[in-house]
């Protein structure tokens, strides 16, 4: 049984922390529940469905399909959150000088919650389809009993669930003049660390060369597979031995999406600036 | 569901020529089990390694230092292409089971 915990725990930390932080970044806005809670329920049903067709998958694509896929569903997420920021960064401060109540609520309506929709379903999807897998191969082999396999199950989610709750409530706990800046750099090292994840699946698929198999060993000090190296992997898309062609990616993105939201913002500055306009909410 | 497998088969036949020059190392996954769990490598060479789950539960083939990760069904097999390696001991293990461990010593 905690064996099995542990594992459930592992596949949907990451999933987890994403709508923990999009949750939070998204504070404020017009039905951002249905948003984030029609991306999980799609996110559950597509991971049964991508489980049932996991063997279908494998073989595609001259035995790589597993890692387009997997790559694919990264790439579209960093797609998303960059699209996110950038939006932020380019209406904040439009936004704030709307700020009455019902401004603010139809605009705030008007973000892209459904981009941060699509996150939510796409985390859930990816690390759903793995936890779908594994526990029904143990449910089918019969390993350990039925009550086990649930109650592991259960306890794994449970807690996983928790530390999105956790890093959820700790975000809201930050003023809402700061908290947008917050989130926002968060959402941008997010997209990084998903994008190189994304770069090794494509180098695993033979896509793209390693342009040095370990540019780095920092396993000595955390590793990626213990579970803080596991929330910070997520988090800043930390890894403990990265390829060259990981450590491309993730400069590219930060570049790309951080660039874009100066340029692209109304007001030059720091880019994690703009995006705090709820601060007029009243009563905040 | 039965021409999608027909597809995929005819693919897999397919893609064989392809890949023929590359050697090709055989790691099966049984009783939590990598045989064998000392896996013998050429330097220098890019190899593919297939990996054949003989359990009845689900395995994910995964090696932090090669960075791969692959699912590897029940009664299944995937190919994982690794190299050109330079000679030394690289591990791997089953995420799914963390006491399976193996590793590719290359010469």
């Amino acid at each position: 049984m905690l064996a099995t915990a542990i594992i459930v725990f592992r596949e949907v930390l990451e999933a987890a922390l994403i709508v923990g932080i999009v949750m939070a970044a998204s504070r404020g806005a017009l039905r951002r529940g249905a948003w984030v809670g029609g991306g999980i329920a799609a996110g559950v049903l597509g991971a049964v469905g991508v489980a049932a067709a996991a063997g279908t998958i494998a073989t595609m694509a001259q035995g790589v399909g597993q890692e387009l896929f997997d790559a694919g569903i990264l790439f579209a997420a960093v797609l998303m959150l960059g699209w996110h920021n950038v939006w932020m960064a380019r209406h904040g401060r439009e936004l704030a000088g709307h700020a009455t109540r019902l401004g603010h609520d139809v605009r705030s309506g008007a973000r892209p919650l459904w981009a941060l929709g699509i996150v939510v379903t796409l985390a859930v999807l990816r690390e759903g389809s793995e936890t779908v897998l594994f526990l029904y191969g143990i449910a089918l082999a019969g390993e350990g009993g039925v009550s086990s396999l649930v109650l592991g199950g259960v306890a794994g989610l449970a807690l996983g669930v928790a530390v999105g709750i956790g890093i959820y409530w700790g975000l809201v706990s930050i003023p809402m003049r700061r908290l947008f800046t917050v989130t926002s750099w968060l959402v941008l090292l997010l997209a990084a660390g998903l994008a190189s994840q994304g770069a090794a699946f494509l180098m695993q698929a033979d896509l793209l060369p390693a342009l040095g198999s370990n540019v780095w060993n920092t396993s000595f000090l955390l590793s990626d597979q213990s579970i803080v190296g596991k929330i910070l992997h997520t988090l800043i898309g930390y890894t403990a031995q990265p390829a060259g062609v990981q450590v491309v990616f993730y400069v590219a993105t930060l570049a790309v999406i951080g660039g874009l939201m100066r340029l692209l913002g109304p007001v030059a500055g720091k880019p994690g600036d703009r995006p705090g306009v709820e601060s007029a909410v009243p009563g905040e | 569901m039965r021409r999608f497998g027909f597809a995929a088969a005819l693919s897999a036949v397919i893609a064989v020529p392809a890949l023929a020059a590359d050697p090709q190392v055989l790691i099966s996954i049984k009783d939590h089990q990598f045989m064998p769990s000392d896996v013998p490598v050429p330097a220098g060479l890019k190899v593919e390694l297939i990996v054949k789950n003989d359990q009845a539960v689900t395995a994910e083939f995964e090696s932090t230092v090669l960075h791969r990760e692959k699912i590897v069904q029940a009664g299944g097999r995937i190919s994982v292409f690794v190299g050109p390696l330079d000679p030394g001991t690289y591990e791997f293990f089953d995420d799914f089971n963390r006491a399976t461990r193996g590793r590719l010593v290359v010469k």
